[in-house]
C-alpha cells in the first residue's frame, strides 16, 4: 500500500509518500511523477519520511524519469529517507544518479 | 529454524511474503537494514516469478522455504514454483545507462538480487523449479 499526498509551497512541488511502493503500488508513484512533469513542475521533493518500502519496481519509476528531468531542467531531491530505504538506493548506486538531502530545507537548497 | 509460506501468484501477496520474512528474521537479532536487503532481494525474486512466469494469475502459487542455519550464521531460502522456469543466473543484466536511456522500469530487481545474496542456485525440473538464496549474516 501506498498513500502519496501533493502541496505546493512557494515554487515547489511536495510530493509526499507512505507506506511501501512495490512491483503491485508502484503505478502510483508512477502516475504521480508523471502527472507532476506533465503540469511543467520544474522543482519536485520527494518527502520520503513516511516511506517504510521501496522495492526495484519504485526505485524504476525514478529511473524512468531521469532523462525527462534533464531535458526538460527539472529537478527531483528525494529527502527524508530512513537508512534502510536510503540503503536500496545505495545498493546500485543510484544515490550517484538521483538527488537525495537529509531534510525539506536542505532539499529545497538542492534544486 | 525453518519457515514456510505458500502464496497465490499475485503482487498484491508480496506485502505478505515481505511481512512473513521480516518477522521471522527478526527473531535472530538482526539489524533493520540488514533484515529489509534479505527482504528486498526475496520480494524481487518472488515478483520476477509472479509477473513473469506466472502472468500474475493467483489461481497459481508459489512457495517459501526460509532455513536460518542451526549456528546462526545464514539464512537459506529456497523459491518454488511449477511455472515456466526462469533461470535468474543466466539473466543479462541491463547497464543503469541503458536503462535510463531506454526509460526502463524494469531490470534493476535482478540486479539486486545479485548484488545482496552470497549464492544464488537455480534447479529446474518437469515438476518445479526452485531458486534457491543464500545470505551469510554480517556479524558472523
Amino acid at each position: 500500500m501506498i498513500d502519496i499526498s501533493n502541496k505546493t509551497e512557494e515554487d515547489f512541488l511536495i510530493l509526499t509518500l507512505g507506506g511501501e511502493v512495490d512491483a503491485s503500488s508502484s503505478i502510483h508513484l508512477d502516475k504521480a511523477l508523471g502527472k507532476a512533469i506533465e503540469q511543467n513542475h520544474k522543482k519536485i521533493l520527494v518527502d520520503c519520511n513516511n516511506l517504510n518500502y521501496i522495492s526495484s519496481a519504485g526505485l524504476g519509476v525514478f529511473m524512468s524519469y531521469i532523462e525527462d528531468f534533464q531535458s526538460q531542467n527539472i529537478n527531483l531531491v528525494l529527502f527524508g529517507l530512513s537508512d534502510k530505504v536510503k540503503n536500496v538506493f545505495e545498493i546500485l548506486g543510484l544515490d550517484q544518479l538521483l538527488k537525495i538531502s537529509k531534510n525539506l530545507e536542505e532539499a529545497k537548497s538542492l534544486c | 529454524m525453518k519457515y514456510n509460506f505458500k502464496a497465490p501468484c499475485s503482487k498484491k501477496k508480496l506485502r505478505a511474503i515481505r511481512d512473513f520474512i521480516g518477522k521471522n528474521l527478526k527473531k535472530h537479532n538482526l539489524d533493520d537494514i540488514e533484515i529489509n536487503m534479505i527482504v528486498l532481494a526475496v520480494d524481487e525474486v518472488c515478483a520476477n516469478l509472479i509477473i513473469h512466469s506466472h502472468d500474475c494469475d493467483p489461481n497459481e502459487s508459489l512457495e517459501l522455504n526460509m532455513n536460518v542455519d542451526a549456528k546462526h550464521e545464514g539464512v537459506t531460502f529456497e523459491i518454488i514454483d511449477r511455472g515456466e522456469g526462469f533461470n535468474i543466473l543466466k539473466y543479462k543484466e541491463p547497464s543503469l545507462d541503458d536503462i535510463v536511456r531506454n526509460k526502463k522500469k524494469g531490470g534493476l530487481g535482478l540486479m539486486l538480487v545479485k548484488r545482496i545474496m552470497d549464492h544464488i542456485e537455480f534447479k529446474s525440473s518437469p515438476r518445479k523449479n526452485i531458486c534457491k538464496l543464500y545470505k551469510k549474516f554480517e556479524n558472523h
